[in-house]
Formats: C-alpha cells, structure tokens, sequence
C-alpha cells in the first residue's frame, strides 16, 4: 500500500472514537444536504409540473402586446399622440387555422385552438359563474393533459352529443351536478345554451378544477355569439424552457401576443431562484459545519502526533510527504463520511418521500422528492473538497515543524 | 579520502532575548570505518553538534559537508533527501512510530526512499531485525518489547537504506546494562562488519565514559567546544 495512505489510515484506524464523530459530522452534512436537494428541487419540479406543464407552454390570444402604430409615427421623428379612439375590431385571431398551419411548420410543437368565454351556469336553479373553454379534443390532447383529467367519462365524449360539456370535479360538485345530467350556459352576450354534462376532469388543482369547463370549440363560438371565433391558440413545446424563444418567434410572425408559462410565471420563477439560492445557503452551512468537525480532528491527531512527524522528517521524510499524511486523513474522514451521508440522505429522502401532505390548493399528495445524482456529486464533492483544506491547515502546520526542536524537547 | 562527514568551523546560536550558543567554531571530520563518541557533561552542546552533523538542524555559522558535498545552500527538501539516503539516525528514545510494527517501521525509511519493491523491502527489513536477533518480534508492535528491543528496532530502521554514517543521540541513556553492552555490540559490529567502499562510520553522543572508551576516537566537548579529552 502506498506509504501516505498506509500511514494515514493507520492514525485513523487508531483513533477510533474521534475518527467515528469526524465520519458522522460529515456524513450529517453530506446527509441533510442530499435530503435538503431533493425535498426542494422535488418539490419545485413536482409544483411546474403540476401548475405549469397541465397548461399549455404557450398560449397566443387575440391581443396585442403594444397599440398598434400610427402613420404619423412612421413620418415623423417626435409625435405626440392624444384622444386616440382605437378601431373597433372583431374579436378573436384573425386567420387562426392559417396561424396553426405556420406554426406546425416550422416545428413549435403541437398546436390547438381554443375559445375562452365566460358563462354563468345554471342547474337546479342555482346560478354560478364558470369559464367555458371551447377545445378541439383530437389536438387538444397534445397541448394539455385534459385527456389524461377527465375521472369521469372521456374526452371524446363531447363527440356524443350535441352541445356536450366536461365539468371540473371541483365545479360538479359544487353545483351537485353529475354526468348525464343538463345544464344551462348563459353567454357573455345573452345567449343561453343547454349542455348535458358528458365527463368530469380532475387536475388536483382545485382553482382549476372549481371553475373550470370544456366544450368543442363551436359550443363556446355559440356562447361567445360569435361563429368562427378562435381567441387563443395553445402550444406545447417540445422542451418547455424553449417557451420562452419559442413564444418570441410566434409573436413576431403573428404579432398576436404569445404568453409562455415562464413569461407567466416570471414572479414564480424568481421565488424559486431565492428559494435555490436559501436552499444552497443552508447546505454550504452544514458543509461548512461538518468541515469545522474534520479540520478539529486532523488538528487533534496532527497535535498529539507532533513527535511521529518529528520521526518522520528527522528520518528524512520529505514535509511534502508529511503534509499529504494529514489532507489524506481529512479525505479519509471525507471519503468514509460521504459514503455513509449518501447512503444516509438516500433513506431520510426516501422517509420524507413516504410523508403524506395536505395542501388546501391541491390535492392530498405525498411530499415530492427527486432523487438526482447530481445531488450526490455535488453534496459529496463539496464534502470532500472541505475534508481535503480541513486537512490541509493542520497538515501544512505538521509539515513546518522542526524536527531538531521536538527531539530536543522530547530529549 | 573524502571525510563522510565534516564540519568546518559551525557555531549554532539560538536567537531570543539572551542568544545561546550551543556549539562554538567546531571543526570535526570523520572517515569511513570510524567509531566516534562524542563526550561532554551535560548542556555542552554534543546533541547539538550531533544535530547539526545529521544535518538535523542548520548552523548559524560554518559548513557540514556530508560525503564531500556542501549543505549550506540546500533547502529542506535536499536536506531530508539526503537525511533519507545517507544518514541513519538513533536517538535517546527510540522514536519508533507506535501504531506500526517493528516491521513497518524498519520499513519507513525504505518506503520513503522509495528504490525497492515491497517484497524487496520486507525481506530486508526482515534480514536486519533477523541480524540484531529480533526476528521473533518483526511483527509487534513497539509497546509489545523492551526497551532493549525497541532500540534495536531503531537501529534497525537505522540501517534500512544501508546509510554512510550512523548519528545515535545517547542510544544507550534508557537502557540497562545488559541492554545497553548489546546496542553497543551491534554497533561496533556495524562499523566493523562493513568493508571497503560500504564502509560505515558511527557517531554516537553519550555520557557513557565506558562507551565512549570503546569508539575508536573521542570527542569532548565543554561550553560548546572542543576541549581536551579529561583523564
């Protein structure tokens, strides 16, 4: 074995007690962190999955990001523009299916048409207020998990009937309505509709869910009173943090504003940036405590083993060689204690996984972990980068010694 | 004949409020096949001349040439290299490394050095503890004998990367008389046993004045310095 180690884990060896305290202070550290990592990032991927990637990436609507521009801004350089009446305009996309067709092309992902109106909703003579989503079901299936919500019934169902809706679970049981029985949507414009419910969704959002409704497209074109309307067209990137470039493209060919669920969420993006940055905080800081506990050991081993080293250099072995001693203890305590806080981490993760949680938002779910070995990498890598200066300090104190002064001191 | 060791005019001063001065202007040379003793009372400054020798410690003023070949401007790292090839050190107490058998540490130096393979190592180290008549303890550790033994194990480490001199800091200072005529049997026997150009030589500091009249030559020092040989 080489000499270094051979020395190393032989001081190690010998000290069992303090070497136990060292591994366990280290593989704490390297055990809470892995654990801290997949609770937070679990959690997090668990929250944009659940509230982002059941919606659409991107979703284009009739509007305009800025009023459009007037002539006289074109001819000339300061303008100053008061009263302006806008023009009254029909609402909704103008060309959508034309819109679809070029954005199909050119690969944004997959597309579908909505229409979003709003509708009260009456059954057993209760009145209550709804969002009516007119949706294409064979493409709609490729930009949100509806297909996959419906608890009750399916997708196609509004296929069966005329004027069909799908309730959310939330809002059926709000109004006590079931599938099989009629309902009565009153439009924006007045026009009522009569709908015999087909399915329930359930997403286990529960905002979602008690509020929302889905129809075909031409339903909610009758209920918004107007034939042909399509005032939101759906996108599902294929990679969702390409939304955002994505979204950019489409607003430039279309000029229609084309929302991602970054741009969307950007308040929510920035809260799980501090929410990293808190969460890489804690985990240097129980690092950085289990390092204080190596650097202790190895400054107690390199003290009480002040004449051994006098030995070794009045032998002639080289302060190099001696200073690589002690940082091969530290990476030993490391090395021992990262092994363990893996295995540690992996069973406490594990432990968290199997702790139910209630959120008044969401459904009863367990807590969300996600076991990456980035988490190890990182955690375990830290660990022993702090194991190796922890060891370094009292090694390169070690190597300064003078061998004369312990051996005449010893003498 | 080149000296193995030689120093020319070392004086070692310790700095501090009141400077020290523990050797003063000492020349000294010694040839290969040389048994020295280095005598002197106590606080003379002979372990400092020793130091100083093994080049242990560096001299304030003055040279050490070991085997010819200057060591004032070596650095530390040259100083130990050559601590580790050429010279071989016993001191007062064994300085045995506590947790590793006699094996390992006989071994240490040889590791150190890094010229042999591993079963080359141990078959010497073996050969040497067999010669001082410690093949029954190779493999125990230093709390496991007597002091007797644990100073042949110094020896024996000692001799593990076959050095040209042979610095022992009172070998015998801890050891009683049975024990100290057999460390001093072994090292008359190393000195005498070696030929022509393995030829070693020794230099041990002691008190001893019945050890010392066995060295081939004496050394004594009072206040630092050379003096005259007392009757």
């Amino acid at each position: 074995m080489n000499l270094v180690l051979s020395i190393a884990l032989t001081h190690v060896r010998a000290r069992v007690r303090q070497t136990i305290v060292g591994v366990i202070g280290v593989a704490t550290g390297v055990g809470f962190s892995v654990m801290m990592a997949a609770l937070m990032e679990g959690s997090q991927n668990d929250f944009v999955s659940q509230l982002v990637d059941a919606l659409p990436h991107i979703s284009v609507t009739d509007q305009r990001r800025d009023p459009p521009r007037q002539p006289s801004q074109d001819a000339y350089d300061a303008v100053e523009i008061r009263g302006l009446s806008t023009p009254v305009t029909r609402p909704g996309i103008k060309n959508p299916y034309a819109i679809i067709a070029s954005i199909e092309a050119w690969g944004a992902g997959a597309v579908a048409p909505s229409v979003q109106s709003r509708a009260v909703l009456r059954f057993a003579g209760r009145d209550t207020a709804a969002s009516v989503i007119g949706v294409d079901p064979r493409r709609e299936i490729y930009v949100s998990k509806l297909g996959t919500q419906i608890v009750e019934g399916s997708l196609n169902d509004l296929y069966k009937t005329s004027n069909a809706i799908i309730l959310g679970s939330g809002l059926a049981r709000k109004i006590g309505a079931r599938v099989g029985n009629s309902v009565t949507l009153v439009g924006g414009v007045g026009r009522a509709v009569s709908a015999n419910v087909v399915a329930l969704s359930h997403s286990g959002v529960n905002q979602i869910d008690e509020t929302q409704s889905y129809t075909l497209l031409k339903t909610a074109q009758i209920l918004a009173g107007q034939t042909g309307l399509v005032n939101e067209i759906r996108i599902k990137t294929p990679d969702a943090m390409e939304a955002r470039d994505i979204a950019l493209r489409v607003e430039r060919e279309t000029g229609y504003k084309a929302l991602s669920w970054l741009e969307a969420n950007e308040d929510l993006m920035s809260a799980f940036q501090i929410r990293n940055f808190i969460m890489f905080a804690v985990v240097g800081a129980i690092l950085l405590v289990a390092s204080f506990g190596t650097y202790n050991i190895i400054s107690t081993i390199t003290h009480e083993k002040t004449r051994d080293i006098a030995i070794m250099k009045s032998i002639g072995l080289p302060a190099k060689l001696v200073r690589r001693i002690f940082v091969v203890e530290g990476l030993v305590i490391g090395v021992l204690g990262v092994v363990i806080g893996w295995a540690l981490g992996f069973a406490m993760s594990w432990g968290m996984g199997q702790v139910e949680f209630k959120s008044p938002f969401m459904d009863a779910t367990r807590l969300p972990i996600l076991y990456s070995p980035l988490h190890y990498a990182i955690a375990g890598g830290v660990a022993l980068a702090a194991s190796a200066v922890a060891g370094y300090f009292p090694a390169r104190k070690a190597a300064s010694l003078r061998p004369v002064e312990i051996i005449r001191g010893a003498s | 004949m080149t000296p193995l060791i030689e120093a020319r005019g070392i004086t070692r001063i310790i700095d501090g409020v009141t400077p020290t001065t523990l050797v003063a202007g000492i020349d000294f040379s010694m040839a290969a096949g040389e048994f020295v003793a280095i005598t002197g009372p106590s606080g003379s400054g002979k372990s400092s001349l020793l130091y100083l020798l093994g080049l242990l410690d560096i001299p304030t003023q003055g040279e050490v040439l070991v085997n010819g070949r200057p060591t004032r401007d070596l650095d530390e790292e040259a100083r130990a290299a050559m601590r580790l090839s050429q010279l071989g050190f016993v001191f007062q107490f064994h300085f045995l490394l506590p947790e590793f058998s006699a094996m390992e540490n006989v071994m240490l130096p040889m590791r150190a050095l890094g010229k042999r393979s591993e079963a080359q190592m141990r078959k010497r180290a073996f050969e040497i503890l067999d010669s001082l008549g410690l093949a029954d303890h190779a493999f125990k550790r230093p709390d496991q004998m007597s002091g007797g033994q644990r100073q042949r194990v110094a020896i024996a480490r000692s001799l593990a990367n076959d050095p040209l001199v042979i610095l022992a800091d009172e070998p015998t200072g801890n050891l009683d008389t049975h024990s100290s005529a057999q460390v001093l049997a072994i090292m008359r026997g190393i000195v005498d046993s070696s030929r022509d150009a393995d030829r070693k030589a020794i230099v041990i500091v002691t008190h001893d004045l019945d050890l010392a009249a066995k060295a081939d030559r004496r050394v004594h020092i009072v206040d630092g310095k050379i003096a005259a040989v007392p009757d």
